[in-house]
């Protein structure tokens, strides 16, 4: 019974994503990209993969769903110039037969997986019982491989960073974004007031549980910037310019208490990142309590994109 | 008493199904935006209402279903503010000339 | 014919289709989706591997899951990145495209290559 659901999974991701591509309009085809995104947080679900349903659902479903459709609405006008430069039926057969190629060769390799499938789930079992977190999602993002969590950290700081960059010269270092004027007294003023509340409390309480069961700080940094996005688009809050100092230190603060508890794990330790024996959660907690608003500041500000306006307003 | 609450969950369920293909089909067939709004909230509020009803029965925990509840009142309140939003922006692109 | 196989060549047919698109769409933000398509094709595969690898009590590998969650925030920020480029290119060509020199208008009868 439950294969007839997985095929009718598998079938509308593939139409989704065929929509998507072969969609007359931009706009058209990123709704399709969104419903793709929310189908495929179902498909996670069913590969038992919750924490990675969540990521998908917030980061790939929403927070990039509203980006494209930001990058959509503002690129309205090239559309039709655009189309001009479809390629021909050459080219379009030439990519046909290299997307079938690509399946073809990923399908190969899906029926030549190992049999017995290798797994660290052994590994994994065997040794979390020391990190003192229930949830090994977790447990393997911040203490089996800690440094990947702390190279991502800094990658978004520099992807951020790039994004800055992009502001023409009258604009350095301003505000991102336009400036948003809702009615003060309109539906999307009340959802921006009640709304935000729910959210903070929401966010925080799956960055809290994630320790134990499915959630964590990505997830939680997720929901605290949609709500921070949520109240500069209704006209509640403006964006703040980025060459604010808190908003710098802020940015960095989370990376560096990382790489201190990773020297101080050098030192006390042995390794860099190891955690002394009966430290383990504390040094955890304290980790993604530093990592939180670092998070919730990179995502929501990659959204609002490169500053726009002087600072000085 | 199971086999009344197992049939309680079907029925419930199964209608709420009912109204999600009811609010698909009137997406898909409606002439007009506003009428395919009217059509989206019956999906929205009945149709999800009447799923977490039937799945009320099998949660572990009071705690699990209050938060059914909580994902429903969310999800009432965003579809509300939302079709505002787009009937509002359908108004005002309707009423220039 | 399990789940992990079923949502592998359901992800072997989404980066196929990515490719398509990345190929054909002549606009950017087109090329940006695909690409997005591709990246979630390629988790998808890699969720599938994960879930293969279950075992311990555990409904499938958390390792590869810790990384594809990872994978997911990094794409999003590359996705990002290359948003803003392409808004910067708008502002600064008055157009959208990758053609080397973008012509002003479009010419009656302008079609295939």
């Amino acid at each position: 019974m439950t294969a007839v659901l997985d095929a009718g999974l598998a079938l509308l991701l593939v139409a989704l994503a065929a929509w998507a591509t072969f969609s007359r309009g931009t706009f058209a085809a990123v709704v399709g990209f969104i419903a793709y995104g929310l189908l495929l947080t179902l498909a996670w679900v069913r590969l038992q993969g919750i924490d990675v349903a969540l990521t998908e659902a917030a980061i790939g479903g929403g927070l990039t769903g509203a980006l494209l459709i930001g990058a959509a609405s503002r690129l309205r006008a090239t559309e039709d110039a655009a189309r001009a430069d479809r390629p021909g039926a050459f080219t379009r057969s030439i990519a046909a037969i290299a997307a079938a190629a690509v399946t073809a060769a990923l399908a190969i390799c899906v029926f030549a997986l190992p049999d017995p499938a290798p797994s660290l789930a052994q590994e994994v079992a065997a040794n979390i019982s020391v990190t003192e977190v229930g949830n090994p999602i977790t447990a393997v993002l911040l203490a089996f491989r800690a440094m990947d969590t702390l190279l991502e950290a800094i990658v978004l700081v520099f992807a951020l960073i790039g994004v800055w960059s992009l502001a023409p010269d009258s604009a350095w270092g301003g505000r991102p974004g336009p400036l948003h004027r809702a009615d003060p007294d309109g539906m999307l003023a009340y959802i921006a007031r009640v709304l935000p509340p729910i959210g903070i409390v929401v966010g925080l309480y799956i960055f809290w549980v994630g320790a134990d069961h499915p959630g964590g700080k990505f997830q939680g940094a997720t929901i605290l910037a949609a709500m921070w996005l949520l109240v500069v688009m209704a006209g509640l809050a403006d964006t703040p310019p980025v060459s604010r100092r808190w908003l710098r230190i802020a940015l960095v603060g989370g990376p560096l208490a990382f790489i201190a508890i990773g020297l101080y794990g050098a030192y006390a330790a042995g390794a860099f990142l190891a955690y002394p024996l009966g430290f383990a959660k504390p040094l955890i907690i304290v980790i993604e309590l530093a990592l939180m608003p670092t998070l919730t500041l990179i995502l929501a500000l990659m959204l609002f994109g490169a500053p726009q306006r002087e600072a000085r307003r | 008493m199971n086999l009344a609450l197992d049939i309680f969950t079907i029925v419930a369920v199964t209608a709420g199904a009912v109204f999600f293909l009811a609010g698909t089909l009137g997406l898909l067939r409606f002439p007009d935006s506003l009428t395919r709004l009217h059509a989206l909230t019956k999906a929205d509020n009945l149709g999800l209402g009447l799923v977490i009803l039937g799945l009320l029965p099998r949660i572990d925990g009071v705690l699990t279903g209050f938060k059914l509840a909580f994902v429903w009142l969310l999800v009432l309140l965003s579809g509300a503010v939302a079709s505002q939003l787009i009937a509002r922006a359908l108004r005002n692109r309707d009423r220039r000339p | 014919m399990n789940e992990a196989t079923l949502f592998g060549l359901c992800a072997a047919a989404l980066v196929g289709l990515g490719v398509y698109g990345l190929v054909t769409n002549p606009q950017p933000l087109r090329k940006i989706l695909a690409f997005n398509i591709i990246g979630s094709g390629v988790f998808l595969l890699m969720g599938a591997i994960a879930r293969r690898g279950a075992g311990a009590g555990f409904g499938g590998d958390p390792v590869p899951q810790a990384l594809l969650i990872t994978g997911i925030v990094v794409a999003f920020s590359a996705t990002a990145l290359a948003v803003a480029l392409l808004l910067r290119l708008h502002e600064v060509a008055g157009s959208a495209t990758l053609a080397p020199d973008a012509p002003a208008k479009v010419e009656p009868g302008a079609g295939g290559h």
